[in-house]
């Protein structure tokens, strides 16, 4: 299964949430893509924008002053 | 024969009105989704993450709070370069800050209004309430936000609507005239009635807090770093360091921003290889940026400041460290100033 790293260290929110959706445009359904952020309100940004969108949280996990959400592309409309 | 559902893009701020006017369109049928234009001023972007005090509030982006209340997709379109334009030139002028509001009224319904068109939706709604704000939801300036973004009458305020012409997704029969709204003026209380109603409890405070750019001390800052630049113009991290540290200007060429707690910091320590900065080794203290050209004597002023909100303040002498824009480091000692030899006017 294909996978994706996106950085987006030292973005403050919404501008993780943007990213993460830009790139998942791009993405063929079923590929996991990692958002490695800095701003702890990407924890709840990026899932709730998942959840709205239908795309999976695989995991959250925090390291450091690092988190990061790992998501699996739904399918498009 | 089936009747085609309508599609509306809702202009989601992540206040009250726009979801109960979001909630009105789905209660007729219309299938709804969200767009969140992201400015770079919003309040709720930047000021997550930065200071320590702040770290433990709830994070939530009520946007997308919002967007999960009410069961839609939503759309936050980053439109951080082309919005400098509204900031810069708003042709109906500023708000009592430096707040553009009936220009960005515009400029959001118009790229609303191409979205639409790109993605074929039928009409556009928004939470605007007629009286509501003195700038963009006027009587009068209505129906220039429905001109002027190219909109015309496919944009549709439910919470308004019965004050106001028509639209033609009421003319068309899309949505019923009759189930839209008459509020007017500030009082809140017909919005807080509706949610109940709807059996919405929770929702982020009322909306017109959202923008740095109408906060007087943040306007100050900008026009700020405008003259000081000799032009209007910024970049990201200008409008994001606005928000952050004290900031004082000892001289028209430089300014000193000082990191009033942990998590400024923290956040500051991002933007050590963008600006020469100041760290007191003697004693525990703030980091530093300076922003502008500073010789050795104001270098030295600057590092009296730095001492001065350091823990060495009382201290005879100070030492700390200056980096500059190449990245060399050297030490300094100084003598903090006192409290009343900063002078009121430096403070931005």
């Amino acid at each position: 299964m294909k996978s994706v790293v996106l950085d987006c260290r030292r973005l403050l929110c919404p501008m993780p949430v943007i990213r993460v959706q830009n790139r998942v445009d791009e993405l063929p359904a079923g590929t996991l893509l990692e958002a490695v952020c800095t701003d702890p309100g990407a924890l709840n940004d990026i899932p709730a924008w998942c959840r709205i969108n239908g795309h999976k949280v695989i995991e959250t996990k925090r390291s450091d002053q690092e988190y990061i959400v790992i998501l699996q592309v739904g399918e498009a409309d | 024969m089936m009747t085609q559902q309508r599609k509306a893009v809702a202009l989601i701020s992540g206040g009250l009105d726009s979801l109960l006017a979001a909630r009105v369109m789905q209660d007729q049928g219309i299938h709804v989704e969200g767009l969140n234009f992201y400015t770079g001023f919003c309040v709720e972007g930047h000021t997550h993450a930065i200071r320590k005090k702040d770290q433990k509030k709830n994070k939530r982006n009520n946007a997308l709070w919002v967007a999960e209340q009410l069961n839609i997709k939503l759309h936050i379109i980053d439109i951080v370069e082309e919005y400098k334009q509204v900031v810069f030139n708003p042709k109906h002028g500023y708000g009592a800050n430096l707040n553009p509001c009936l220009d960005c009224k515009i400029f959001m319904v118009r790229k609303a209004y191409e979205w639409i068109r790109q993605k074929g939706f039928d009409f556009i709604i928004t939470g605007e309430v007629i009286g509501q704000r003195p700038m963009s939801q006027r009587k009068d300036t209505m129906p220039v936000v429905a001109r002027e973004s190219g909109a015309e009458d496919l944009l549709l305020r439910p919470l308004c609507a019965r004050n106001l012409p028509a639209s033609l997704p009421e003319r068309e029969g899309w949505v019923k005239r009759d189930k839209l709204y008459d509020f007017s003026g500030r009082n809140r209380k017909p919005q807080m009635a509706l949610a109940r109603h709807f059996g919405i409890e929770d929702y982020a405070q009322p909306a017109g807090g959202c923008c740095f750019l109408t906060d007087a001390q943040y306007s100050v800052k900008l026009a700020d770093l405008w003259r000081a630049r000799g032009s209007k113009q910024y970049e990201m991290d200008d409008i994001m360091l606005l928000k952050v540290g004290r900031h004082l200007r000892p001289a028209a060429h430089f300014k000193l921003i000082v990191a009033r707690e942990e998590g400024e910091g923290s956040f500051l320590q991002g933007y050590r290889k963008q600006f020469p900065h100041l760290n007191t080794t003697s004693h525990p203290g703030p980091l530093t940026l300076i922003d502008g050209r500073v010789e050795e004597a104001d270098l030295l002023l600057a590092a009296r400041i730095v001492a001065r909100y350091s823990q060495g303040r009382d201290a005879a002498e100070v030492e700390l460290s200056y980096t500059d824009g190449t990245g060399e480091t050297r030490l300094l000692k100084v003598e903090p100033l006192k409290p009343h030899e900063i002078p009121k006017e430096w403070f931005i």
